[in-house]
């Protein structure tokens, strides 16, 4: 049991490090800026930044007048309650991701299973897949507004877009990966197609599938972020865009900022998503485990 | 004795990038049923090839198979594979259940057979784990728990200890034989081990290097019920020299193939 463990003082000295120098790398900045070196026009302090984003908040910019739901929503005023998620930076962007995200990947994941496990069907989509999958998603932006206008609907189709391709190839990947054995034993114990697909494929799958969602949820923030910058009058990526062109540097900084909490939210939700789907992909236990089942015996057979 | 499984001029050629490869030629098998039949050979000799045609995954090329079913409501055969097979999303409750669960059987009868089983295999501490959880030797226990809980008349065993450890190995051949000798299902086993097709069966057929077929049989003499003890009778010692002489010649066949 007594594995090798790092002794208290340098745990806790490791801790002091992970904290303490990003810490210590904000107050220098702090400084620089306090003291001038460093322009704070260009680089506002971390406590310029700070209140920055409070008065964004408080101002209803970044999460919209978000104190006014309750009232709307006693008084049953749906319009009202449009509006306040339709003027947050934040809501915008997140409901763009998020629907995008759905529209993508929920096709992405059937199409990539079926590519997957049908020969006919991979051999003539593969190269259409292929030939899409490497043109960098935003780059199709003008021709998605073409046809979708500039509105909403562009956004969430760019963004359902680039999901879509990447959910799907990492599927594809997931179900061909299946290690045969896997199949074989299912088959063995006579497992039927759809037995076989719940019990089998798809629990296979899916720890490539997920590296697949969590590559789609990075990109979408990506694309979102880009789309906004160019096309649109609210989200965070119009707020970076609109405050440089307007040197409120400490609004962008802000944006950044926010942008920087998303994609780590994002990224820990997913992962307690994917300890949630997939317990058995846990740490191994200690091998203490392994000598003490060595001697058991058949009891009784 | 009635005829449990019927092989006859059975033959498996694999298309490959350099023409054909034939994996099993012309192999002819004869098993009674209850009978534990070891197949022994040199690495490549078709023996997982056989097992996989016996176990209904692959078709042979020319030849026949036939398995006599005696009870429609069992399942005819199962495999204990040869790596760890068991599905690694399910804990070890519901990998036993495995078979019992495609075939229907109601949840709280199958997993108190699941049970039952799992502690017969001396793993009921480690009813709700994972398989990345468990040791080598813990995993093929759940193995062969699983075909064992599918109650099959026919096991197909292939090299399932080959991958384990040889103190593990020696612990596991017990087990298997005590397991079986409740049991009595007829096993046709694949094994590089002359001792353990010596300790765990009553006849051992020998194949030729690639391509496969059938080379000689020995029976096995030993009285049941059998333990480890065995492996240190002098006849057990005179048998095992024999059989190594007559697999030696294959052996080395396979090995000058590929040098």
């Amino acid at each position: 049991m007594k594995g090798y463990r790092l002794p208290m003082d340098s745990r806790t000295r490791d801790r002091f490090l992970s904290i303490g120098f990003p810490l210590a790398l904000l107050m220098l900045w702090e400084m620089t800026v306090r003291l001038q070196w460093l322009d704070g026009r260009f680089f506002p302090a971390p406590t310029t930044v700070f209140v920055a984003l409070w008065e964004l908040t408080v101002k209803g910019e970044l999460l919209g007048k978000f104190w006014l739901l309750p009232g709307l929503i006693a008084a049953g005023d749906l319009s009202g309650i449009r509006k306040v998620f339709m003027e947050g930076h934040v809501l915008v962007s997140l409901f763009r991701i998020f629907s995008g995200f759905f529209v993508g990947v929920v096709p992405g994941i059937i199409l990539g299973v079926v590519m997957g496990m049908n020969r006919t069907i991979r051999v003539a989509l593969d190269p259409v897949v292929s030939a899409v999958y490497v043109l960098p998603k935003i780059a199709i932006l003008p021709l998605v507004m073409l046809i979708f206008g500039i509105g909403e609907t562009s956004k969430v189709v760019i963004v359902a877009i680039a999901s879509f391709f990447l959910v799907l190839i990492n599927s594809m990947a997931g179900v061909r990966d299946i290690e045969p054995i896997f199949i074989e034993a299912g088959r063995n114990y006579g497992a039927n197609h759809r037995q076989m697909f719940y019990h089998i494929i798809i629990p296979a799958a899916l720890p490539i599938i997920f590296s697949g969602l969590r590559l789609s949820l990075g990109t979408s923030l990506i694309v979102i972020i880009a789309a906004e910058f160019v096309a649109a009058n609210y989200g965070l990526g119009y707020l970076v865009w609109f405050s440089w062109q307007t040197l409120l540097t400490e609004n962008m900084f802000a944006g950044l900022v926010v942008i920087m909490i998303l994609g780590a939210l994002f990224t820990s939700g997913l992962q307690a998503l994917e300890r949630r789907l997939m317990p058995w992909q846990r740490e191994e236990l200690p091998a203490s485990a392994e000598g003490e089942a060595k001697g058991v015996r058949v009891i009784n057979p | 004795m009635t005829v449990k499984i019927e092989v006859k001029e059975l033959t498996k050629v694999y298309p490959s990038r350099n023409g054909p490869v034939c994996a099993l030629h012309d192999f002819s098998l004869r098993v009674e049923e209850g009978e534990f039949v070891c197949l022994v050979g040199p690495s490549g000799c078709g023996k997982s090839t056989l097992l996989r045609i016996l176990g209904g995954l692959i078709t042979p090329s020319s030849g026949r198979v036939e398995l006599f079913p005696r009870d429609e409501k069992v399942p005819l055969q199962n495999i204990v594979f040869q790596e760890y097979a068991i599905f690694p999303w399910k804990t070890v409750l519901d990998n036993v259940a495995f078979g019992l669960e495609m075939r229907g059987v109601p949840k709280i009868e199958r997993r108190e057979t699941a049970r039952d089983w799992i502690r017969k295999v001396g793993l009921a501490k480690f009813v709700d784990a994972y398989p990345h959880q468990l040791s080598g030797g813990m995993k093929q226990r759940v193995s062969i728990a699983r075909a064992f809980a599918n109650d099959p008349e026919i096991l197909l065993m292939d090299e399932p200890l080959g991958a384990l450890d040889a103190q593990t190995r020696v612990i596991l051949q017990g087990e298997l034989i005590r397991l079986w000798e409740v049991s009595r299902k007829t096993v046709v086993y694949i094994t590089h081990s002359i001792e353990e097709s010596l300790l765990l069966g009553d006849r051992i057929i020998l194949m030729t290097a690639h391509p496969g077929t059938y080379k000689t049989e020995f029976s096995v003499p030993f009285e049941r019920p059998r333990s480890f003890e065995l492996t240190s009778a002098p006849e057990f010692a005179r048998l095992s020299y024999a059989i190594w002489q007559e697999l030696e010649v294959e052996v080395k066949r396979t090995m000058e193939k590929q040098l």
